[in-house]
C-alpha cells in the first residue's frame, strides 16, 4: 500500500446522499474485470446515460473536473454493499481521496486497506470547499497537520491516530496483527475451555 | 456461571452486543479499536476468492480453515440443472473458490450439494453461526445472522484476508440502538413489512456507527426465519450489525443442525448462551421503540430503501421533501423509477416479480408467497421467478410440492443462488423494465442497468405476479 501524506489535486463536487457501493461500481465490472482496470467503470451509473453516451450534465464529465484526484459528496457515502471494488475502482479513476459527511461504515474501513483516504466534514464546510473547487481552487489535504484548505479557507478534520499512522507509513494490518500471535494464541487456548463448543462441533463435521 | 457472565454482572449491566464483543475482545487499543477474535469466516465466489488471491500473492497460510466455509453464490446461474460453470463470467470464480478452498482445507459447498446456498441462508441452516459467536463474511448482508445472536458483520475483502490469515479482526466498537417493537403484526404483514417500516421511520443512515437489537413483543413471537429477514436489511438502515437475543426458539433452531453442538456440549452452550440477553437495566446509546399493530403491508417508491410507504398509501411529492437536497434525490428518484407524485403505487403494472435473496429466499419465505400463489395463475406479461436461498431450502420446499404450485401458476422454479438481487451472474432484470422483488436494495441498477425495484415482501410480491401489477396483499387473501 502506498504512504499517504498530502493530496493536493482537482475536487469535484457530487454533493449527493446515499451514493451507494453499487453505484460507485456496477457487481458485473467486478467479475470482469482486474481492480487496476475498474477506473473506466467507476461511478458509471452517474456519468453515463442509458445509450451508453457521455452525461454532460455530471460533473465528472465536466473539462474542469475530469482530472479530479478528490471527490466531494453529500451524506452517507458508500452505503450499501462490502464491496471493495469501490475503493479499487475509485482508486483506478485517480480518486485518492473522498470528502463526505457521513461514509457507510465498511467502505470507510476498505478505504484504509487501499490507501483511499476518506474524510468526514461538516455539510457547511463540504459547500463552502464545492463552492471554491466551481470556482476553480486547487484544494490541499495534509494528513500530518489534519487540514485542508483551498486558496482561502482552510479547516481542519478529525481521524483516529491509528489510522492516520497506518496511512502515513504505508502500514497494513496484517503484519501489524500477526506480531500479536502471542496475545491470539493464548487468548484462543483459553476460549477452547471456556466454549469449547465453539471449536470442537466443527472438527466433528469435517471427520 | 462461567467466568464471562459473571465478569459481566461484576461490571455491571450490560447489552447483548457488548456481551458478546467484549467476549471477543483480545486487546483494545487508546483510540477504542479492538482485536476482535472471529469465531467464524464465511467466503463467498466474489469477496472470497479476492481474499483467497491477497493471502496465496503474499503467501499466507489460513490460520484455521476448519472455522471457515465457502460456497459461490453470486456469480453462479440459477437456471435449472446449471453447474458452476454454467454462467461463463462467473466460472472462473467458482473454479478458484473451489480450488483455493480445498486447497486450503476450508470447507467448500458447491452446487447441487447440501450446504451450498446464498451464503447468508447457509450459515445459519448449517448450524455454523450460534449465539454468541462473532462472524464475519466479505458481504455486507451478514449482519442476517445476528438474528441467531451472533455478532455478525460484512467486511471487505482485505478485511477478510485479515481474518483468514490472523483469525481476528480491528474494529472499533460501535455504540448501541434498541429497536423495541410491540404488537401483533396484521394479516399479510410479515418482517419484511416491519424493518422496510423502520427504515422508513428512521431512516437509511440512522444506524450508522450503530449495532442494532431488535427486542420486544413482536420480535420475541417472530420464528428464526423471520428474525433473519428482520436482521438482514439492518445494513440498510446503515447498520453493520443487527441482533435479536437468543432464546429457546434460537435453541430449538439450532439443535442437530451439521455444524451445531451435541450432546453434552450442546446442553453447556445453552447454559453460555442464556447469559447473552441483554440486562434488564442495561444501558444503550439510543432507543426506539414502535407500536406494530397498525403497520401495513409496505413497499419502496423510490432508489433507496428508506423511499418506502405503506401499500395504501401515496407517493410523496418531492415539493414537500424536508430540505431541499432531498427534494432533488425524491426528484431524480421518481424520474428513475418513472413514477409521479401522488400517484397510488397500487395498479402500477409489473414487468417482473422477483422471489428470492438473503432477505426471503428461506422455505416460510416461499410458503407465504406460495400461500397466495396456490390456484392462481401469473399475469399476462409478467416474468416471474422462485430462487430458494440454498439447496436444502429447494429439496424441502420441492418436497412439500411448492414447486408444483409456483410452476402451475407460471413461475419458473430455478437453483439456489443471489440471482436477481444483486444481478452479478448475468441474470437481470431488463432496462426500464420494474420488478417487484423480495431482496434488499432498490439501488439505481442494482437488478440490472435501468432496472426498477420495488422492494416488498414475498407475500406482496407474489399478488403483484398474479395481479400483474403492485397490489395490496390483503385483498388477495385467501378465504
Amino acid at each position: 500500500m502506498d504512504k499517504v501524506t498530502s493530496i493536493v489535486g482537482i475536487a469535484a463536487p457530487l454533493l449527493r446522499s446515499n451514493i451507494d457501493t453499487d453505484t460507485v461500481i456496477r457487481i458485473e465490472r467486478l467479475t470482469e474485470h482486474a481492480r487496476h482496470e475498474l477506473g473506466p467503470y467507476a461511478l458509471e451509473a452517474l456519468r453515463f446515460r442509458q445509450d451508453g453516451s457521455e452525461d454532460p450534465a455530471c460533473v465528472l464529465n465536466q473539462r474542469a473536473f475530469r482530472d479530479a484526484s478528490i471527490l466531494l459528496a453529500g451524506d452517507n457515502f458508500g452505503c450499501g454493499s462490502s464491496r471493495e471494488g469501490a475503493v479499487w475502482a475509485l482508486l483506478a479513476a485517480g480518486i485518492r481521496c473522498v470528502v463526505a459527511e457521513s461514509f457507510g461504515e465498511i467502505f470507510y474501513n476498505n478505504c484504509f486497506q487501499n490507501g483511499l483516504f476518506p474524510i468526514r466534514l461538516s455539510a457547511e464546510d463540504i459547500r463552502t470547499f464545492a463552492d471554491h473547487a466551481q470556482a476553480g481552487h486547487i484544494l490541499e489535504i495534509d494528513l500530518r497537520m489534519q487540514t485542508i484548505r483551498s486558496e482561502t479557507e482552510v479547516r481542519p478534520f478529525a481521524i483516529d491516530t491509528n489510522r492516520r499512522e497506518a496511512l502515513l507509513e504505508g502500514l497494513d494490518d496484517i503484519s501489524r496483527t500477526l506480531k500479536s500471535e502471542d496475545l491470539i494464541s493464548q487468548w484462543q487456548a483459553e476460549d477452547r475451555l471456556r466454549r469449547p463448543w465453539v471449536w470442537e462441533p466443527v472438527r466433528l463435521g469435517l471427520a | 456461571m462461567n467466568k464471562q457472565a459473571s465478569q459481566h454482572l461484576a461490571n455491571g449491566p450490560a447489552t447483548l452486543f457488548e456481551k458478546v464483543w467484549s467476549a471477543h475482545a483480545i486487546t483494545t487499543t487508546d483510540d477504542a479499536r479492538s482485536l476482535l477474535h472471529v469465531d467464524r469466516a464465511l467466503l463467498h465466489d466474489l469477496s472470497g476468492n479476492n481474499a483467497l488471491n491477497a493471502l496465496a500473492e503474499r503467501g499466507l497460510p489460513i490460520r484455521h480453515p476448519e472455522l471457515a466455509f465457502s460456497t459461490p453464490d453470486h456469480a453462479v446461474s440459477t437456471a435449472p440443472g446449471r453447474t458452476g460453470e454454467t454462467y461463463a463470467g462467473g466460472a472462473r470464480l467458482w473454479a478458484n473458490l473451489k480450488v483455493r478452498s480445498n486447497a486450503h482445507g476450508v470447507r467448500f459447498f458447491d452446487t447441487g450439494t447440501i450446504g451450498h446456498g446464498i451464503v447468508h441462508v447457509m450459515g445459519p441452516e448449517l448450524g455454523i453461526v450460534q449465539p454468541g459467536s462473532s462472524v464475519v463474511c466479505g458481504d455486507s448482508h451478514t449482519c442476517t445472522n445476528g438474528a441467531l445472536g451472533a455478532l455478525a458483520f460484512g467486511i471487505g475483502a482485505s478485511e477478510l484476508a485479515h481474518v483468514l490469515a490472523t483469525q481476528t479482526l480491528w474494529q472499533k466498537k460501535p455504540k448501541t440502538l434498541r429497536v423495541t417493537f410491540d404488537g401483533a403484526l396484521q394479516s399479510g404483514v410479515s418482517a419484511k413489512d416491519l424493518v422496510l417500516f423502520l427504515i422508513g421511520e428512521l431512516g437509511a443512515r440512522a444506524g450508522t456507527g450503530y449495532a442494532v437489537e431488535y427486542a420486544g413483543s413482536t420480535v420475541r413471537g417472530l420464528d428464526i426465519e423471520a428474525r433473519l429477514t428482520l436482521c438482514n436489511l439492518s445494513i440498510e438502515l446503515g447498520a453493520k450489525v443487527g441482533m435479536v437475543a437468543p432464546d429457546d426458539a434460537t435453541y430449538a433452531y439450532l439443535e442437530g443442525r451439521e455444524f451445531a453442538p451435541r450432546g453434552v456440549l450442546f446442553d453447556q452452550a445453552v447454559k453460555y448462551w442464556r447469559t447473552l440477553p441483554s440486562d434488564a437495566q442495561a444501558h444503550f446509546d439510543r432507543e426506539e421503540r414502535f407500536d406494530t399493530t397498525s403497520i401495513k403491508p409496505m413497499m419502496t417508491w423510490g432508489t433507496s430503501p428508506e423511499h418506502v410507504i405503506a401499500i395504501d398509501a401515496t407517493i410523496p411529492d418531492p415539493a414537500s421533501a424536508p430540505d431541499s437536497r432531498r427534494r432533488t434525490e425524491w426528484r431524480t428518484a421518481l424520474d428513475y423509477m418513472g413514477l409521479e407524485p401522488g400517484q397510488q403505487l397500487e395498479g402500477t403494472p409489473v414487468d417482473w416479480v422477483f422471489i428470492g435473496s438473503c432477505t426471503n429466499s428461506r422455505l416460510s419465505d416461499l410458503r407465504g408467497a406460495a400461500s397466495v400463489v396456490r390456484g392462481r395463475r401469473v399475469a399476462d406479461g409478467v416474468r416471474a421467478w422462485v430462487v430458494p436461498g440454498s439447496e436444502q431450502v429447494k429439496r424441502d420446499a420441492q418436497a412439500l410440492g411448492l414447486d408444483q404450485v409456483f410452476k402451475e401458476a407460471g413461475f419458473e422454479w430455478r437453483e439456489p443462488g443471489c440471482s436477481m438481487c444483486v444481478a452479478a451472474n448475468g441474470e437481470v432484470v431488463p432496462p426500464g423494465a420494474r420488478s417487484v422483488s423480495t431482496t434488499n436494495r432498490n439501488f439505481v441498477g442494482r437488478q440490472g442497468p435501468g432496472a426498477r425495484t420495488h422492494l416488498a415482501s414475498p407475500q406482496s410480491a407474489a399478488a403483484a405476479a398474479i395481479t400483474g401489477s403492485i397490489v395490496d396483499v390483503r385483498r388477495l387473501a385467501h378465504g
